[in-house]
């Protein structure tokens, strides 16, 4: 769109301009860092000062009028790409901005962060919105001397971290061990009998500490599931299915993903058979079953498995 | 159970997507200044605080107990923090009745609070470690299996969620503190709204709210001087369980069962659904509505989902649930119990406003958390037990 000019007219060291007594009270408390309006004969306050009332043609009132510096948004026109002689070589917006006891708004530029040339204007930009200026540090009496204005700070940030070291304990990494060749591995309980996989060295029913090994298969049944229509990373496709499997030979149930067939196929007492990543990939981590794949096995009777849900 | 306790203030901060407008020590004092002013206290009345949220990781604030101490008037004073996932609510405000009860304090402030809109209750819910694979994502995901295995054990028809979920957000219509108000929510409405996890769709869950509640409890003196009508503490209660271990019940969960029987005992109560006269229900999902009428023992096992079919669960049924809108209408988590709580008080009061069920003199409070592992309960009642 703009091109290099081929002929310029410029005036020689630039115009001069008498400001006169109100916009040169203006001016000179602007370059003190103050922003000020001058009150009109019906006791309005107009910023920026003129020296009559634009409404009536009356002159003004000699009362000058510390107002903001914090003000109100009223209107604002969103600068996806900036030019050159903008204020701003971000995306910005021109805003008329109504400093606080002041009954005008005056036109700066107001500055809403980074933003990507080309972007869209913020959803929190609207009328109403509370901002404040910036002040140059070295001011000179223009109205430059404000470098644009900002929102007033609503929100900060709070990056939070924890660092921990975990160890697994004797019960998990026995399991992870076993899961690292491929075994599923569980505890009986001595008290009441049942098989709990992953084993954590007690029943938490009975309360005792539990030691003998049992390696369960890695079929079972689906005893329930969630049919989840929300992404999630660590799942193949959405929607995917998250399921309760009861393995062959134990009495607990555990979660995993089942796959290999239409979300909307899955059925309470499905066959299912773990899926292992291949070997050279296994860890000591249930990552090395992929999933629950469908067996070609009859569907097991609810009453068979109601009590493991 | 010690010496009377009374609920004597309650306030609520209206529950919204998101109060930009307020810190979370603005939010905690905007309940609690309220809860004082029902109960005609000032801050220097209060002998102590007790509050409670929801775990740390929702906004990443590390003992609040501490941070909110001096916002909530408790300089020189005891304070301290419950916490017991998504009960919370129910169990700060039991531990608060225990300082009264014990006969350590004559007034005591409760809070509990959630800004959801500064934190990610998913995310918060579903970080795992090294050693385990969590594949469920979020709440919704955890419950919708245990939905889906009660359907099947009692089969109840598929649109039983569905009635729940217009129930509740009618109810809502009628509390000015409610989040969710959908004019002319209806049947069709909640069915046409996605699955995110299958069985539960879009309108069967809870909205994500900030927003905090709080209560002034009394004992006997101060409950008598306070200008407007107590709510009688009856009995309180909590168990828990384990979230995985052989023989669990995970639809109708024993904790849950044993909690409500213990508390029914000390309230002298033998048949809850004709001697309750309004429940406020922990329902996030619209499932647990049969779920809990059957875990609480409002029915028997499997009866639940006629219950709420036959309308008696309405607010001009002969027990209503959730006639505040409940949990599926507003939810600060770690609030979401102390609210259920605070409206069973308020109704026994007869301060409920527009949803107020006419003449309850005795309620129930209930919430429950994790798993469906933590369960907190009381019964509150217009007259002194």
């Amino acid at each position: 769109m703009s091109s290099e000019p081929n002929h310029v007219v410029e005036f020689p060291g630039g115009y001069t301009r008498s400001v006169g007594p109100v916009i040169g009270r203006f001016l000179t408390e602007l370059r003190d860092g103050r922003l000020v309006g001058v009150r009109t004969a019906d006791g309005r306050v107009l910023v920026p000062p003129t020296e009559y009332d634009p409404e009536t043609g009356e002159a003004v009132t000699g009362e000058f009028v510390e107002v903001g510096p914090a003000g109100t948004v009223t209107s604002w026109s969103w600068v996806p790409r900036p030019r050159p002689a903008h204020p701003l070589d971000r995306p910005f917006a021109w805003a008329l901005i109504r400093p606080d006891g002041a009954d005008t708004a005056l036109l700066h530029a107001l500055d809403l962060g980074e933003f990507e040339e080309g972007a869209d204007p913020p959803r929190y930009l609207k009328a109403g919105l509370r901002v404040r200026p910036k002040w140059r540090a070295e001011r000179t009496g223009g109205i430059g001397d404000i470098a644009c204005f900002r929102p007033e700070v609503t929100m900060i940030n709070a990056p939070t971290r924890l660092e921990y070291r975990l160890r697994g304990g004797r019960a998990l990494d026995r399991f992870l061990a076993g899961i690292a060749e491929g075994r599923i591995l569980g505890h009986r309980c001595p008290v009441c009998g049942q098989v709990i996989v992953p084993m954590k060295g007690l029943c938490p029913r009975d309360g005792v500490p539990t030691s003998e090994e049992v390696e369960v298969a890695d079929t079972g049944t689906v005893t329930t599931f969630a049919v989840n229509n929300l992404p999630d990373p660590r799942a193949p496709d959405v929607p995917f299915v998250s399921a309760y499997v009861l393995l062959d030979g134990a009495d607990l149930t555990m979660l995993a993903l089942v796959a290999g067939i239409p979300a909307d196929q899955v059925r309470i007492g499905m066959r299912v058979k773990a899926v292992w990543r291949p070997r050279e990939e296994w860890g000591p981590t249930l990552d090395n079953i992929k999933w629950f794949e469908p067996l070609d096995e009859p569907d097991v009777l609810f009453e068979r498995i109601k009590d493991y849900v | 159970m010690g010496e009377p306790c009374a609920v004597i203030g309650v306030g609520q901060t209206a529950y919204r997507t998101r109060r930009r407008d307020v810190s979370i020590a603005g939010l905690v004092r905007e309940a609690a200044a309220r809860a004082l002013e029902d109960a005609g206290l000032t801050w220097k009345d209060i002998d102590a605080v007790v509050i409670g949220k929801a775990p740390d990781l929702f906004e990443g604030v590390v003992m609040p107990e501490a941070y909110l101490a001096d916002a909530l008037g408790a300089r020189g004073k005891p304070v301290m923090r419950v916490h017991t996932a998504g009960s919370v609510g129910g169990s700060t405000a039991i531990v608060a009745a225990s300082l009264i009860q014990a006969g350590v304090h004559d007034r005591v402030l409760t809070v509990a609070w959630e800004k959801q809109s500064e934190s990610n209750a998913t995310w918060a819910l579903t970080v795992s470690g090294p050693f385990s694979t969590s594949l469920v994502v979020g709440a919704g995901g955890y419950f919708a299996p245990h939905i889906r295995a009660y359907m099947r054990r009692s089969g109840a028809p598929a649109h039983i969620g569905t009635l729940v979920a217009v129930k509740d957000r009618l109810n809502a219509l009628k509390n000015p503190y409610a989040h969710l108000k959908i004019p002319g929510i209806s049947r069709e409405m909640v069915e046409s709204t996605p699955m995110l996890w299958e069985p539960i769709r879009y309108l069967e869950t809870c909205p994500s709210s900030d927003g905090a509640c709080a209560m002034v409890l009394a004992g006997e003196r101060a409950a008598r001087r306070a200008p407007h009508p107590p709510a009688w503490v009856h009995g309180t209660a909590m168990r828990s369980e384990p979230i995985f271990f052989a023989g669990r019940d995970a639809v109708n969960p024993r904790a849950g069962r044993d909690c409500a029987a213990d508390v029914y005992r000390q309230a002298g109560i033998t048949d809850p659904r004709r001697e309750i006269d309004v429940a406020e229900v922990y329902v996030p999902f619209s499932w647990y509505e049969p779920m809990w009428l059957e875990n609480l023992g409002f029915c028997g096992e499997g009866e639940g989902w006629k219950l709420t079919e036959s309308g008696a669960t309405a607010l001009d049924g002969d027990i209503p649930w959730n006639a505040s809108g409940g949990v599926l209408s507003s939810n600060p988590i770690g609030a979401s119990g102390m609210i259920r709580f605070a409206e069973a008080a308020l109704q026994v009061r007869g301060m409920a406003g527009e949803h107020q069920v006419d003449g309850a003199r005795r309620a129930l409070g209930h919430a429950y958390g994790g798993g469906a592992q933590f369960f907190s309960m009381w019964i509150v009642g217009s007259d002194k037990p």
